[in-house]
């Protein structure tokens, strides 16, 4: 079996954990956002929907040098997270943040379509039974879009996983810090002779991947079950 | 149950009025498709907002413009029979059941769920999930639903719309129990007179957005006698079958009528067209109809081509048709007596 060096395992590890953060942390906001879209009719909304979507559009390298401009040490946001002892840029908080933005369309897109898709007559249906709108949000609305949050979750989640062109420009390509598996490959793939390292991390990623659509799949098959009962 | 509506709302091109008050514990909503029923049901329920006007029940204000008062839905303890049983498809039949009962208010009465269960014979399914109900079945777990939730007030919404004639009149019973046993009062909105005649007392007629007319559901039908071919359904509650060879005899208030034997006598619901009556001056001494009662003539009303002639049969009611030439012949007026003769086959068992 392949040597993994202790960078690589860090590598791996990071890779799993930016991902589960990036894909967590976004999840209300997302649920949020599609909710907004799905339902509520306000003016802005095409401007809205165009700007989540724009990461999806752009190359990732772009959204990585835009986010640089906003969160480096010139821009005032920068400027006031440093005020309070906090330094995003070339932290594994960078990776996160790149991971979000850049899966976040893929997460509204999926939970939208599932909003989108409830009976509008089910949620009255709750609202005359004497549930409020909150009430009717957890046990009638996301229940029934359960299977496409869960969708796009493992979207975003795989996303954040391979996630590259904005993470090396935000979060840089540090060895055990902020050194991501795809970040590891290329830097094995450009370094004489780690091909068999590169190739190593490729089929981590293959599992990695694999692991996800299986879960997602056996999810899905079990609120199907639920349902049909 | 007192219910004061006047109400503003523009949908698209669709514009929507009405102004009334209507009292009682059984009304209906009476239109064609695309007249407003729809509306006004969204409207009272508190999903739609109204332009202007204002809505009351007993004496509260659920909404009024002019006071900025909008209850929301959960508010107004106004349950809703969908016109599609909307039950949710995550949920068991017991869990779609309870959902409005556990969210009833401590300080509000709740009904007792197992007297529920009985009476819409609902034990048998609690357990299912909701995708494997008939269309019938749904509708008695949507019907228990929203009862459970012990509304002030049911709106119907087209209840028995998209089921078979025979699944229609399997409802029916149960809702008329259901409403008699937990004495809510309730809105039934449908396009079908029968439907109307059935369930309902006062009739609100409502067309192409409108309100039109509050009547009685008995003068509504002599009206629409005219447009119908199948003349005025009677509908006739016999009680006790007694059978007599082919025949079957049940009692129809303080008098006896002769039926067909149908596939299992027992006591129902049954229909009668006013063209299956024919009237008599005196007694015709003998008469292949079965059925002859003596009857006094209540008021006519002339429909189109064709007289309506309401009669009184020893304290119940019964409305036939005849020519204008009929009227003439047999001298009727509001006060004479005739004999009402009726086929033993004309009467067409409801449920």
């Amino acid at each position: 079996m392949l040597d993994f060096s202790p960078a690589d395992w860090q590598a791996m590890k990071l890779s799993a954990w930016v991902a589960c953060a990036a894909t967590l942390l976004s999840l209300p906001f997302g649920i949020g956002v599609a909710y907004l879209l799905a339902f509520c009719r306000f003016r802005a909304k095409a401007l809205v929907d165009g700007l989540i979507n724009l990461p999806l559009v752009l190359p990732p390298v772009v959204v990585g040098y835009l986010l640089l401009l906003a969160l480096g040490g010139n821009s005032w946001l920068g400027q006031l997270l440093g005020r309070f002892g906090i330094r995003i840029i070339f932290t594994w908080k960078a990776a996160v943040i790149a991971s979000m933005v850049v899966g976040f369309p893929l997460l509204v897109r999926s939970i939208r379509i599932g909003l989108e898709g409830i009976d509008k007559q089910l949620l009255h249906a709750a609202r005359t039974l004497g549930a409020g709108w909150h009430d009717t949000l957890l046990t009638v609305t996301l229940p029934l879009a359960g299977r496409s949050i869960l969708a796009g979750m493992s979207l975003m989640f795989a996303r954040s996983l391979g996630e590259f062109g904005a993470t090396i420009v935000i979060a840089g390509n540090i060895p055990g810090v902020t050194q991501t598996i795809p970040l590891a490959i290329y830097s094995y793939s450009s370094t004489p002779g780690g091909d068999g390292m590169a190739l190593g991390l490729c089929l981590v990623s293959v599992l990695l991947a694999l692991v996800v659509l299986i879960f997602n799949e056996s999810m899905v098959r079990r609120l199907n079950r639920e349902e049909r009962r | 149950m007192k219910l004061e509506v006047s109400l503003k709302k523009q949908l698209g091109r669709f514009s929507f009025a009405a102004d009334f008050t209507a009292e009682g514990r059984r009304i209906g909503v009476f239109g064609p498709s695309g007249s407003g029923k729809t509306t006004l049901m969204n409207l009272l329920s508190g999903l739609f907002r109204p332009d202007s006007g204002f809505i009351r029940l007993d004496g509260e204000t659920l909404f009024d413009a002019s006071r900025k008062v909008h209850l929301r839905p959960e508010q107004r303890h106004v349950g809703v029979v969908f016109q599609s049983s909307n039950l949710f498809p995550h949920m068991s039949v017991r869990r779609n059941l309870f959902y409005g009962h556990r969210r009833v208010a401590g300080s509000r009465p709740r009904i007792k769920a197992d007297d529920l269960i009985d009476v819409l014979n609902l034990a048998p399914l609690l357990d299912r999930g909701v995708g494997s109900l008939s269309g019938g079945e749904a509708k008695r777990v949507a019907l228990g639903r929203t009862i459970l939730g012990n509304p002030r007030l049911i709106l119907m919404d087209e209840p028995l719309n998209g089921l078979d004639d025979g699944l229609k009149y399997q409802i029916i019973p149960y809702l008329k129990n259901v409403f008699k046993e937990f004495a809510i009062p309730f809105l039934f909105i449908s396009h079908s007179l029968n439907e109307m005649q059935m369930m309902a007392e006062q009739v609100l007629e409502f067309e192409n957005g409108r309100f039109r007319s509050q009547t009685a559901v008995d003068e509504l039908a002599l009206r629409c006698m005219g447009s119908s071919p199948a003349g005025f359904m009677n509908l006739l509650e016999l009680e006790e079958p007694r059978s007599r060879g082919e025949l079957t005899v049940y009692r129809w208030g303080g008098q006896e009528l002769v039926l067909l034997n149908g596939v299992d006598p027992a006591p129902g619901m049954f229909e009668l067209s006013s063209k299956d009556i024919t009237l008599f001056k005196r007694h015709p001494e003998a008469s292949s109809a079965r059925n002859l009662l003596h009857c006094r003539v209540r008021k006519l009303v002339e429909v189109g081509s064709r007289v309506g002639v309401e009669l009184d049969c020893m304290g119940q009611s019964l409305v036939g048709q005849v020519v204008g030439e009929a009227v003439e012949e047999l001298g009727l007026a509001p006060g004479t007596e005739v004999m009402a003769a009726i086929k033993a086959s004309a009467f067409r068992r409801l449920y």
